[in-house]
């Protein structure tokens, strides 16, 4: 499998993409690229369906029973629905951030970060060392926790463990890092720090987030793509949604009339 | 009273008697309610302890550690029953414990949807047998295959001190398989309620980290479910150290300290329920009622040292 780095193409390409529990359409035909290292925000109301294409992305929607996915996602060039490809494989290379911070209880600061690492054998204690610090210094948590690395990560404040969460999905080294309302369970302090490091992380991995903040999408994303019913409304750059979207619907849902 | 001040009337009629008193009368039944397990408890404390006195006044504390018991010379030793209940509850936890965790993830997380209701339903089952007819069963079924077993084991590996003796069927090994058959149920619903109290989000972030669903399952749902799983553990031993009927069916009811699970033996429970209907002296019935105050404080020990382990780990882990 080849996942070298290609500066400036598409990371991820979505084509006719359906999500579906049983036979009911969560997700219709969503169709959309989102360009290498690039910040993509999905927008729209509850319930139309952000979370469940970007668990498509990883393969974890088919983990839930009954549920299914047709289309064709590509990351980089290759076909992750492709008859040979191992779903375990394809989500060792992409990340994912959930909406409430998710340590392993029982794992402690160190343990959490580089637990991707050690599901893959990796025993070196001094490279695993490496890795939480610089993972850790990645997602802006170093200073605080580098003196309680053995510390149940539970016992870290809110916005510590979804920084922490971070980390850990950052310690793999994906090229693509999928966060589903990332800072909806925060405080406003936690989460302006999340989107502050939002903009570092970018320099290396491209992102795709689902919020419900216009806000923080008009912020910290390059692309926003909106949402409704399972529909892919309107997708372009995130000036351009915000200031003339073509869409009605659009419109209506960035002005607040509904939602 | 301080709860009721402050949670549940609004501050503007805390002060009004008149709403507090039909609150105070609740209380007060409650409280009289709390009061009665109280004294039912003090209380067998008491009867154990005068109960036993005499006994414990002829042959001191050494009553605990005495290996002979022989109640035509008036001699009384309590060691081998304590030995028994040790090694066949043990026995019990050690064969138990696997199956009862292995069963109960299976159930929350890998069966099919249709088939967890129906299992967990037969296994919660197994648990509303009565005592007796566990032992009946025992006797037919437990005795000839654990006797089978004995002497084909003896025929493979010749005498070794954990299966040496005469295959007689009943004894420690019998007695602990029933044990164990009957604290599956217990420690099977613990932990299936355990694992299921595990978020779905902990074992899809193991798994989108690159781990198959063993991996995810050992990472997300199994370490975190450790302070639980002991507490499951520790309801089953409780069960299990004060089990009669079916023990006493299948345990042999000899007063023999052996390595062997091959020997027969008596448990705590067994020698109280075997002996008490003919007892004729009154120091036969005291040493009975001691052998019970010793059952009380082992089951009282292992349930504080579980609490205790359940905190240490829980704290240890940050919940």
């Amino acid at each position: 499998m080849n996942l070298g780095v290609q500066m400036g193409g598409e990371e991820l390409s979505l084509e006719k993409v359906s999500a579906f529990f049983g036979k009911k359409e969560i997700v219709k035909s969503v169709s959309f690229d989102v360009a290498n290292r690039e910040v993509m925000a999905l927008i729209g109301p509850s319930g139309c369906g952000k979370s469940t294409l970007l668990r498509c992305i990883n393969r974890l929607h088919e983990e839930t029973p009954g549920a299914w996915v047709r289309g064709r996602i590509q990351l980089k060039n290759l076909d992750i629905y492709g008859p040979a490809v191992d779903p375990v494989e394809i989500r060792s290379h992409i990340g994912m951030v959930f909406q409430k911070p998710n340590p392993f209880p029982g794992f402690s600061i160190f343990e959490n970060v580089v637990a991707g690492l050690t599901i893959r054998g990796v025993r070196k204690r001094s490279y695993l060392a490496d890795v939480a610090e610089r993972s850790l210094r990645a997602a802006a948590l170093w200073d605080e926790v580098k003196d309680i690395l053995k510390a149940p990560g539970l016992s870290l404040s809110g916005g510590q463990q979804q920084r922490l969460c971070i980390a850990r999905a950052i310690a793999v080294n994906p090229s693509l890092l999928l966060m589903d309302e990332p800072t909806s369970a925060l405080d406003p302090i936690s989460t302006a720090k999340i989107e502050e490091l939002l903009f570092d992380l970018k320099k290396n991995v491209t992102i795709l987030i689902v919020t419900h903040n216009l806000q923080q999408a008009a912020r910290i994303s390059d692309q926003v793509a909106f949402m409704y019913l399972g529909d892919l409304v309107e997708v372009g750059s995130t000036a351009q949604i915000f200031t003339k979207p073509t869409n009605v619907q659009t419109e209506n849902y960035i002005t607040g009339r509904f939602g | 009273m301080m709860f009721l001040q402050g949670r549940f009337l609004p501050v503007a009629v805390q002060k009004k008697s008149e709403v507090r008193s039909s609150d105070l009368a609740f209380l007060m039944a409650l409280r009289g309610l709390a009061l009665i397990l109280i004294l039912g408890f003090t209380s067998i404390v008491f009867f154990l302890y005068f109960q036993s006195r005499p006994l414990i006044a002829q042959e001191g504390l050494s009553f605990f550690w005495g290996r002979e018991w022989s109640p035509a010379d008036n001699r009384f030793g309590a060691l081998p029953f304590i030995y028994g209940t040790l090694v066949t509850s043990a026995l019990a936890l050690l064969l138990a414990s696997p199956v009862a965790v292995g069963s109960a993830l299976f159930l929350t997380v890998l069966a099919p949807h249709w088939l967890r209701r129906p299992t967990a339903f037969l296994i919660e089952m197994l648990a509303a047998i009565p005592s007796v007819v566990y032992g009946l069963w025992g006797i037919f079924m437990i005795v000839p295959l654990v006797r089978t077993f004995q002497v084909d084991l003896q025929n493979v590996v010749g005498d070794v001190p954990l299966f040496s003796g005469p295959p007689l069927g009943v004894g420690f090994l019998a007695a602990g398989l029933i044990l164990a058959i009957m604290i599956l149920p217990t420690i099977a619903s613990v932990c299936r309620e355990v694992f299921g109290a595990v978020p779905t989000v902990n074992f899809e972030a193991a798994l989108t980290l690159g781990a198959t669903r063993w991996e995810a399952l050992r990472m997300a749902v199994l370490r975190a479910s450790v302070p639980g799983i002991l507490t499951a553990v520790t309801l089953g031993l409780g069960r299990a150290l004060g089990e009669t009927m079916a023990v006493t069916m299948l345990v042999g009811n000899r007063a023999v300290i052996s390595p062997s699970l091959n020997s027969v033996g008596a448990t705590m429970a067994s020698i109280i329920a075997n002996e008490y209907p003919e007892a004729a002296s009154d120091l036969h019935l005291s040493a009975l009622t001691a052998v019970g105050l010793a059952l009380f404080v082992i089951s009282l020990l292992v349930n504080l040292g579980a609490r205790w382990i359940g905190t240490f780990y829980r704290r240890k882990m940050g919940f």
